[in-house]
C-alpha cells in the first residue's frame, strides 16, 4: 500500500481514471505561479515556447520573456548576465540542447559564480518518441549533477513539475530541472510533499527498494504492486531530488531491504542510480541493479513502444528485482 | 529615460597623469607575473592605458562600495589579462597594492582567471573565451528596461571573436538595440598560437559588426583622450549598441615583448630568450618603463 503521508491520488492505481499529462505541462504553470510570486522571475526560451511550455509565462509576463532564438549558447550566458543583475532567470528548451550543448557555459555563468540560473530541459529521455535518438537527451542528469553548487530535480508527474518549478525559483543557486515531453499518468497530489533533499518513500516495503525518479517512478508502483501478487514486499522511493540527494533515506532504506533497483529514463551510467551506488558503496553496500539506457542511444518509435523496447516498464522491473533478490540471498 | 551620468573630457594635465598611471600599472603587473611565476603579459601591458583610463576617468564606480547598485558595469570577457585589471584595481583603491604579490596563489582573491566569488568589484567570472560579452548583454538587458543610470561595458580580445557564442551575443544586442552597452576590443592582432589572421582570419571586423546592428569606432588603444572620445561619443549614441576597436600593441611598454605572440602566455622570467635570458627579463622590462621605452632619463642612468 502506499505511504498515507505521500498522499497520493487514492485512484493512483487506476491508470484509465488518472490524468495523463506531460512534466513539461506542470513546469508551465509553476512557471507563471514563480512569475507571480516574486517580480524578478524571467524566462527565457530558445525557439521552442510552445513544446517547452514558456508560452503560458509569456502570455501572462510578456515583458518579463525574452525570445533568444536558437542560441542556447548565449542563452545560458545572457541568461546568467541577466542574474547578475539581480534576476532568476528560466532557460528553456529541449535538454538535448540545454543543457547539452551549453554545459561549459551553465559551469561558468551558472556554477562557478553561483547565479539564479535555472536550466529547463524539455524532452528528456527515450518517451520523446519518434524524433529519434537526436532529440531524446539520455546524459543530462550525468552532466548536471558533477557541477559543483548544481541542484538537480526530476520530477515524477505534472504535479510534481510544478511544485519542483516554485522550488527552483526560491532556491539560491542554478538548479537543472528535467522534463519529459510524453504524457504520463498524474498520480500525486497537491498535498503531496515536496522538499528539496527530500526523497519520498510513495510505498513501504522490506524485501526490496525500487529507487526511480521521474515519469518512470509510476511503473516502480506498478511494479511493486505485481511482486505483491508474489509475495515479495517492495519499498518505492521517488528519488526527486537527485542532487543534493536524501543519503539518509536512501541509507534507511538500503539498510531495510537490503537490495536495490534504481531506474531511470537516462543513461545507466553517470546518472541518478549511479549517485545511489556511490553513496551506497561507501555507507552501505548492498546488491544493486541499476536499469536506464545501457550504454546506447535511443531510436524512433512510439514513446510506449520505445518504454517497453528498452524494458523501461514495470514487468521489465519485476523481472530485475526478482534477480536482485537472489543476489541478496547469496550475500 | 535615465538620467545621463555624462563622462568629461580631458584635461591635458589629467592627462598626463593617467599616462604616468598606466606606466606605474604596467610595472606592477610585471612585478605581480613575476612572482606568480606563470599567467599572460602581453594582454595586460596592451591593455594598461584602456583600463587606466576606464577606472580613473570613465566609470562611475566607488572602489569603498564595490556592489553599489548604480555603478557602471564593467565585464572581462578574455579573464586571462585580469592582471591588467587587478593592478588597476589596487591603484584605485579597492584592495591594497600589497595583494597584488598573491597573484594565482593558494588562498589569494587574486585568481589565474578572475572569479566573482573570489573579489569584490568583478562583474563576472571569465577565463573561457566568448562567455563574457553574453553576460555584459544580458545585464545590458535588464539595465535598459529598467531605465537603469548605468552603463555596461565589456573589454574582450580579438581572438575570442572566433567564438560563435560572441556573435550569437551580438545578434541579440542588436535585436534588442542595447545603446547602453559598449563593447572594447583590445585589436592586438595575436593569439596563443599565433597572429588572428594566421589562425582564423577576423577582417573585416568592422563590417561583421555594422552588419550585427553596432555602431564601430576604431581607435589607438594607447591614446588615451582618444580613447575616452570614444567612450564619451558611446554614451551619445541612442538606438545601437557600440563597440570600440581598440588598436593596441601586444606588451606595450616593454621593447622586447611588443608584438611577440611568443609573450601572449608567458610571465617575465618564463619567456622567450632571444632578447633576454629569463633571469634579466623583468628588471630589463622595468628598466623600458622606467624611462617610458627611452623617452624619458631616469636619474640613475
Amino acid at each position: 500500500m502506499p505511504n498515507k503521508d505521500i498522499k497520493l491520488n487514492r485512484d493512483w492505481k487506476k491508470q484509465d481514471a488518472l490524468k495523463a499529462l506531460p512534466t513539461r505541462d506542470g513546469f508551465g504553470e509553476g512557471l507563471i505561479e514563480a512569475g507571480k510570486r516574486d517580480g524578478n522571475v524571467y524566462a527565457i526560451c530558445a525557439d521552442l515556447t510552445e513544446s517547452t511550455r514558456v508560452d503560458g509565462f509569456k502570455k501572462a509576463f510578456p515583458d518579463r520573456f525574452v525570445q533568444m532564438g536558437v542560441a542556447e549558447q548565449a542563452m545560458a550566458a545572457i541568461g546568467a548576465g541577466m542574474c547578475l543583475a539581480g534576476k532568476t532567470v528560466f532557460i528553456a528548451s529541449y535538454a538535448c540542447f540545454s543543457p547539452g550543448r551549453n554545459w561549459e557555459q551553465i559551469r561558468t555563468t551558472g556554477c562557478l559564480q553561483k547565479t539564479n540560473l535555472k536550466i529547463v530541459g524539455a524532452h528528456a529521455g527515450v518517451s520523446v518518441g519518434p524524433d529519434g535518438a537526436t532529440h531524446q537527451m539520455l546524459e543530462d542528469i550525468a552532466l548536471m549533477r558533477v557541477l559543483p553548487e548544481m541542484t538537480v530535480l526530476v520530477p515524477c508527474d505534472s504535479i510534481e513539475a510544478k511544485k519542483a518549478t516554485i522550488l527552483a525559483a526560491e532556491i539560491d543557486g542554478p538548479v537543472y530541472i528535467r522534463l519529459a515531453r510524453e504524457k504520463s499518468p498524474v498520480y500525486t497530489t497537491e498535498a503531496t510533499p515536496l522538499e528539496l533533499g527530500k526523497a519520498q518513500i510513495f510505498r513501504e516495503g522490506s524485501d526490496v527498494a525500487l529507487i526511480g525518479c521521474g515519469p518512470l517512478v509510476y511503473q516502480c508502483l506498478l511494479a511493486a504492486e505485481m511482486l505483491a501478487e508474489e509475495g515479495i514486499s517492495a519499498c518505492v522511493v521517488n528519488n526527486v531530488s537527485v542532487k543534493p540527494m536524501d543519503e539518509k533515506t536512501i541509507i534507511e532504506v538500503a539498510k531495510k531491504c537490503g537490495a536495490i533497483v534504481t531506474i531511470e529514463e537516462a543513461q545507466a551510467v553517470a546518472g541518478m542510480g549511479s549517485a545511489v551506488c556511490e553513496l551506497l558503496a561507501e555507507e552501505y553496500p548492498v546488491p544493486i541493479s541499476r536499469m536506464g539506457m545501457q550504454d546506447r542511444f535511443g531510436e524512433s518509435g512510439e514513446p510506449d513502444e520505445l518504454l517497453e523496447h528498452f524494458k523501461l516498464t514495470a514487468p521489465h522491473i519485476v523481472l530485475v528485482a526478482k534477480k536482485i533478490l537472489k543476489k541478496k540471498s547469496i550475500k | 529615460m535615465p538620467d545621463i551620468r555624462p563622462i568629461l573630457t580631458l584635461s591635458e594635465k589629467k592627462l598626463l597623469s593617467l599616462e604616468l598611471q598606466a606606466n606605474e600599472i604596467r610595472k606592477d603587473i610585471l612585478k605581480m607575473l613575476t612572482e606568480a611565476g606563470s599567467g599572460h603579459s602581453a594582454g595586460p601591458l596592451g591593455m594598461a592605458d584602456i583600463f587606466t583610463a576606464l577606472y580613473f576617468h570613465i566609470l562611475h564606480h566607488d572602489p569603498n562600495k564595490p556592489l553599489w547598485d548604480d555603478r557602471d558595469r564593467l565585464f572581462l570577457s578574455n579573464g586571462h589579462i585580469v592582471p591588467v585589471r587587478y593592478a588597476t584595481m589596487a591603484h584605485a583603491g579597492y584592495f591594497d597594492k600589497s595583494e597584488l604579490m598573491t597573484l594565482r596563489k593558494l588562498g589569494s582573491h587574486l585568481q589565474g582567471h578572475p572569479e566573482i566569488t573570489h573579489l569584490k568589484g568583478l562583474e563576472n567570472t571569465s577565463g573561457p573565451l566568448g562567455d563574457g560579452a553574453p553576460q555584459s548583454v544580458g545585464t545590458a538587458y535588464i539595465g535598459k528596461k529598467e531605465n537603469k543610470p548605468w552603463h555596461v561595458f565589456c573589454a574582450m580580445s580579438d581572438g575570442e571573436l572566433e567564438a560563435g557564442i560572441v556573435w550569437e551575443a551580438a545578434m541579440f544586442a542588436g535585436k534588442y538595440k542595447l545603446h547602453n552597452l559598449t563593447w572594447i576590443i583590445d585589436r592586438n592582432n595575436i593569439q596563443i598560437d599565433g597572429f588572428t589572421e594566421d589562425i582564423m582570419p577576423l577582417e573585416p571586423i568592422k563590417d561583421k559588426f555594422e552588419a550585427f546592428g553596432f555602431e564601430v569606432i576604431e581607435v589607438d588603444g594607447h591614446n588615451i583622450d582618444r580613447f575616452v572620445d570614444a567612450c564619451r561619443e558611446a554614451q551619445a549614441i541612442w538606438e545601437r549598441p557600440v563597440v570600440i576597436i581598440a588598436h593596441t600593441i601586444p606588451g606595450k611598454g616593454v621593447d622586447f615583448m611588443e608584438f611577440d605572440y611568443k609573450w601572449h602566455g608567458a610571465p617575465p622570467g618564463k619567456g622567450p630568450e632571444d632578447t633576454f635570458k629569463k633571469a634579466d627579463q623583468l628588471n630589463e622590462a622595468l628598466k623600458d618603463l622606467r624611462t617610458l621605452g627611452g623617452k624619458i632619463k631616469s636619474e640613475h642612468e
